[in-house]
């Protein structure tokens, strides 16, 4: 009965989405917004990456909602999970040791993947990647440390500071905005430079780099929670 | 020519929505729901970038491929793009919340199938 339901909600709704599919037609020409996002982040902010002076710049703000979002989140999966009663001792199985395979891996891949990660913050301006995504890569190489060496302790107070600090360095930019330069989280508090260059949009790759070391630190928070 | 690259996107994005809601409703462990969920706004993110897509367009990073002036013409539109970063973060921090919301409920019940969580509290 409750698959017949679920068959047919799923078929109402995808009446809906054929409809949606069959009535869209490619664009051939970006809207206006999109043409001046184009014209705007190269020539006002001097980022070569639209989409980083969007979310960076432009959508500042909402871009520091969602790390408090993700703050948030790092904080209740913490009080959700710290609470938990440990398992009685015999009835799990001990976990088994990692294969020799995952330990020898992660000696050749971490150190890359951290340094991949840290390339991918600070070109955030230049080419596709940003604060986000790097930290998400850097996160990865530490679901990696701890998949191969499960007795490995993080640091939660150290990675805890190093958030906060970025998170409170990240404000700080912001209020500069709104005295240097047209408005909180403005990037133009530091000299646009030339563009294309590794030192160039302002404070665009700054804000990035305290970005990606606040996701990291939280998102290595988040997995620790769930190993314990 | 076949379907264009964003309608097949699209298309993908819609019946990987329509799979995550299929999982939702017909399973009854916790764990597969959560991969329900995830489905679904994995195939919603696919769905939002297609639309952002131009004919013949490119990634909107300007570089030797993509040069200043041509940047109108031949660049993806970056607001969809700028959106499912936002989009993708929620959706990670809703699956972490869920996933803890499942450990405590394995721990009141020893189970994880919903069947077992049958009395409502408020």
């Amino acid at each position: 009965m409750t698959r017949v339901w679920a068959a047919v909600i799923v078929i109402l709704f995808g009446v809906v989405f054929a409809g949606l599919a069959l009535g869209y037609s490619e664009r051939t020409a970006p809207s206006d917004l999109a043409l001046r996002y184009l014209e705007q982040v190269p020539a006002d902010l001097g980022a070569a990456n639209v989409v980083t002076g969007i979310l960076i710049t432009y959508r500042g703000f909402d871009t520091l909602g969602e790390v408090a979002v993700l703050f948030m989140v790092a904080a209740s999966v913490g009080m959700l999970l710290s609470g938990s009663a440990s398992p009685a001792a015999g009835s799990v199985r001990p976990a088994r040791p990692p294969s020799e395979l995952v330990v020898n891996g992660a000696e050749v891949v971490l150190p890359i993947a951290f340094l991949f990660g840290a390339y991918v913050i600070v070109n955030g301006h230049l080419s596709a990647g940003g604060g986000f995504q790097g930290g998400a890569v850097v996160a990865s190489g530490v679901v990696l440390l701890v998949l191969a060496r499960p007795a490995v302790v993080l640091h939660h107070g150290f990675l805890s500071v190093t958030e906060s600090l970025a998170g409170v360095l990240y404000v700080t930019l912001g209020i500069l905005g709104l005295f240097l330069a047209g408005g909180f989280l403005d990037s133009h508090i530091l000299p646009r430079g030339a563009f294309g260059a590794f030192v160039s949009a302002g404070a665009i790759p700054l804000i990035s780099a305290l970005l990606g070391i606040k996701v990291a630190a939280e998102l290595s928070v988040i997995i620790d929670r769930f190993r314990n | 020519m076949g379907l264009p690259i964003s309608h097949l996107l699209l298309v993908t994005g819609l019946v990987l929505a329509l799979i995550g809601m299929w999982g939702v409703l017909v399973h009854r462990n916790i764990l597969r729901i959560i991969i329900g969920f995830s489905l679904f706004g994995t195939g919603m993110h696919i769905v939002i970038v297609a639309t952002g897509y131009v004919t013949n367009g490119t990634a909107p990073i300007i570089d030797q491929a993509l040069p200043i002036g041509e940047a109108a013409a031949r660049a993806v539109d970056p607001v969809p793009s700028a959106l499912v970063v936002t989009a993708i973060v929620i959706g990670f921090s809703v699956t972490a919340i869920m996933l803890s919301f499942a450990i405590r409920l394995y721990e009141a019940r020893k189970t994880l199938s919903i069947d077992a969580f049958t009395d409502s509290k408020w």
